[in-house]
């Protein structure tokens, strides 16, 4: 009874909080906008603009729901529900600390510790394209037809190079499980380096990061929505909620991934050259572990901002070709080195 | 059967689909239109609609005198309105035989210079937001706020002008410009040094641009281009050196070539003639200083200008290219006939040869390369 309860606490905790990171970032990603850009930004609603977030749910939500009489109704409400599911689920493998313990009960900070992590990873993110492409099917929009296309050739080729940057993981750390990578990258090697697997796989870590800004759909892989060419490609027709559950699914996405990238490459939990919790109590350790773990996930949000806000988009073919013939043989040859490297040290 | 007909929407044909783009549409500036055959992403035909910003200005002008037409020619090419003016007072000017005082020609030289800067400013902004990159836009659309603060504090207005009346300019340049300039010319460079490290050597941009609608000088000329797209495509002609006007053959000033016609191309000539722009208003004060005060601003004109019957064609370096008026009188107080010739025309008309066979991504920068304004198009 004890284990379900705690779990349904974890699952309703982790989920409001990815939730209200997603809504901070949506003010973050305007005022970094306006940061970059040498402009106020919003700054009306509440103290530096922090409500504007509430303000545009509000109107999201009372907007009227329009759905255009060419559009093929089912699709059509499918398309946001999908995309907006699984970035929701994804985060349910990824940890956001080391553990609790309660009442002599020690508790994971992490929704599930299942030891197919990645692969659950996978397949749930690959579930979102799904969304983008009914959406842009069931609108019978040419642009938003387009949209889709673009977002399908683009999520499915950068699954590729996604996949195999993470097994060359799996081989370094010889588990599937997120939390176990966690817990194997406390310490040094090589005397200096943190245990990180940025440093064990620098190569792999590019590949993830690029392959991960076009998972997201992120500027300089934002095709699908490109503003100024299809008019935001899939979600042209969406309105309202509908389209909030769009914009928000991203913010929600780009928190998932920043929480992969830095449980599998920027030492988790872990401070480098400290060991904190040798030193702290179990509970105090589980919130500076949880800390730890938000700072540099917070870092990372950021990055999508700041990217986002410097650089141009990529043509379509270019973006092809970027995936086939550039990270897909660099992700193989990535592979060989490190199996090559394992089999000849271990 | 005909391979490619040409593309109306809702007909779609066989493998083809047509797409239809503007007029209302972010990237369509103005209200310009192009139905294009695509095949997946890319342009099998593309066929260009004009007309959908036609206000009929040049029949217009047939009813109003000649001091009642400059306010019209804000209109045309928005983005700066003063060389509109200019050209159309100079076209008038010739009619008539008046010659312009000179230091009303070097106020005429330097809020023409300050317009190009303007309309250079806004044609590489939006060339990145339709690339995607949005940033460069506010680097430079601030200053080009700051540019329009001195056209607001000239004579009132920031967008439409009308500047400068038949016969010279209404109003002195304030007495300090000079520190107005002096503030505004450091920012103007570094907005331009900044837009050039986030884009120019961008590997994303250098692959967006260059090679994209490449044109050849003899195509270019045969279109009739004029200005930073045909100086994109190697042609060195520039109006201020080959036609000079308003004193500019004292100035010195660089007129960049490109060599490709490609997309990039047109962005690095616009960025170095903003320098140069500002290197003209430099000397163009410098001999301004040297004027006595009370130098007069205007020829002597009659108070309701009747020209001499009679026809003629003047036409300036508009930021565009070549911006021509030919006005036709009949000795009365109002134009027998007003024709405009914008710079845009023409080279819109060669849109479909520039971006047939491109892919959708490369329409977008292909037009905001060629900085088409809808107003100047139309009329």
């Amino acid at each position: 009874m004890d284990d379900w309860l705690i779990a349904i606490i974890k699952v309703v905790c982790i989920w409001v909080w990815v939730l209200l990171i997603a809504v901070v970032m949506t003010w973050v990603e305007r005022r970094g906008a306006a940061l970059i850009q040498d402009r106020p930004g919003p700054n009306r609603a509440g103290p530096w603009g922090l409500f504007q977030p509430l303000a545009d749910g509000i109107k999201l939500f009372t907007k009227e729901e329009i759905i255009p009489t060419k559009a093929q109704k089912f699709l059509y409400i499918m398309g946001p529900l999908l995309f907006s599911l699984p970035a929701f689920s994804a985060y349910a493998v990824v940890p956001f600390g080391d553990k609790i313990i309660l009442g002599g009960k020690e508790i994971i900070l992490q929704v599930s510790d299942v030891n197919i992590g990645f692969l659950y990873i996978l397949a749930i993110g690959s579930m979102g394209v799904y969304g983008v492409i009914l959406g842009g099917w069931g609108s019978t929009n040419k642009y938003s037809v387009l949209g889709g296309l673009r977002s399908t050739a683009q999520m499915v080729s950068y699954e590729v190079p996604l996949g195999l940057a993470l097994l060359a993981i799996v081989f370094v750390y010889g588990t599937f499980s997120l939390r176990d990578i966690s817990l194997a990258q406390q310490g040094t090697f090589l005397g200096f380096l943190p245990n990180w697997g940025i440093f064990k796989q620098p190569l792999g870590f590019i590949l993830f990061i690029v392959a991960a800004y076009a998972e997201a759909n992120r500027v300089p892989f934002d095709l699908p929505e490109a503003e100024s060419e299809i008019v935001s490609g899939y979600h042209t027709e969406y309105g309202s909620m509908r389209l909030g559950l769009y914009l928000f699914g991203e913010y929600v996405n780009l928190v998932t991934i920043s929480g992969i990238i830095v449980a599998l490459y920027f030492g988790s939990w872990h401070m480098p050259y400290i060991d904190l919790g040798a030193y702290l109590g179990p509970i105090s350790w589980g919130v500076v572990s949880f800390c730890i773990f938000f700072l540099k996930v917070s870092f990372f949000l950021w990055l999508f901002v700041w990217v986002r806000w410097t650089l141009p988009r990529f043509r379509y073919d270019q973006i092809m070709g970027l995936g086939w013939r550039g990270l897909i043989p660099l992700a193989l040859f990535n592979i060989f080195i490190t199996a090559l490297f394992i089999q000849l040290t271990v | 059967m005909n391979q490619n007909p040409t593309p109306q929407t809702g007909h779609d044909t066989g493998d083809y689909v047509t797409v239809n783009i503007g007029p209302s549409h972010p990237a369509m500036h103005g209200t310009l239109r192009v139905v294009a055959l695509t095949d997946g992403e890319s342009l099998k035909k593309v066929d260009p609609e004009i007309g959908y910003l036609h206000r009929g200005v040049e029949k217009l002008g047939e009813s109003l005198t000649y001091h009642q037409f400059i306010p019209i020619t804000d209109r045309l090419n928005y983005c700066s309105a003063i060389p509109n003016n200019v050209s159309y007072e100079m076209a008038v000017e010739k009619l008539m035989g008046i010659e312009v005082p000179e230091k009303a020609q070097l106020i005429r030289v330097i809020m023409m210079e300050l317009a190009r800067i303007a309309d250079h400013q806004v044609c590489i902004g939006i060339l990145g937001v339709d690339l995607g990159a949005f940033t460069p836009f506010f680097y430079l659309i601030i200053q080009r706020e700051e540019i329009y603060e001195i056209f607001e504090w000239f004579n009132g207005a920031r967008l439409t002008n009308t500047f400068g009346r038949i016969g010279g300019v209404d109003a002195d340049l304030p007495d300090d410009f000079d520190e107005r300039w002096e503030e505004l010319k450091p920012n103007v460079r570094k907005a331009n040094e900044e837009t050039e490290k986030l884009l120019t050597h961008n590997r994303i941009w250098m692959d967006r641009t260059i090679g994209v609608s490449a044109f050849s000088a003899e195509d270019a000329l045969n279109w009739g281009f004029t200005g930073p797209c045909l100086r994109a495509c190697g042609v060195k002609r520039d109006l201020r050196i080959d036609e000079p006007y308003c004193m500019y053959d004292k100035f010195k000033f660089e007129v960049p070539v490109g060599k490709n016609g490609d997309v990039f191309d047109r962005y690095i000539v616009r960025m170095i003639e903003m320098e140069e722009s500002i290197k003209i208003i430099d000397q163009a004060y410098k001999l301004y200083k040297e004027m006595p005060a009370d130098a007069p601003l205007m020829a002597r004109v009659p108070k309701v200008i009747k020209p001499p019957a009679g026809e003629v064609y003047s036409a300036l370096e508009s930021p565009n290219g070549e911006l021509g008026f030919f006005v036709k009188s009949d000795g009365s107080a109002n134009p027998y006939r007003i024709r405009i010739r914008p710079p845009c025309y023409m080279i819109y008309q060669a849109f479909p040869e520039l971006v047939e066979g491109e892919l959708i991504a490369d329409l977008v920068a292909c037009l905001s390369s060629l900085n088409v304004i809808a107003g100047e198009l139309d009329r």
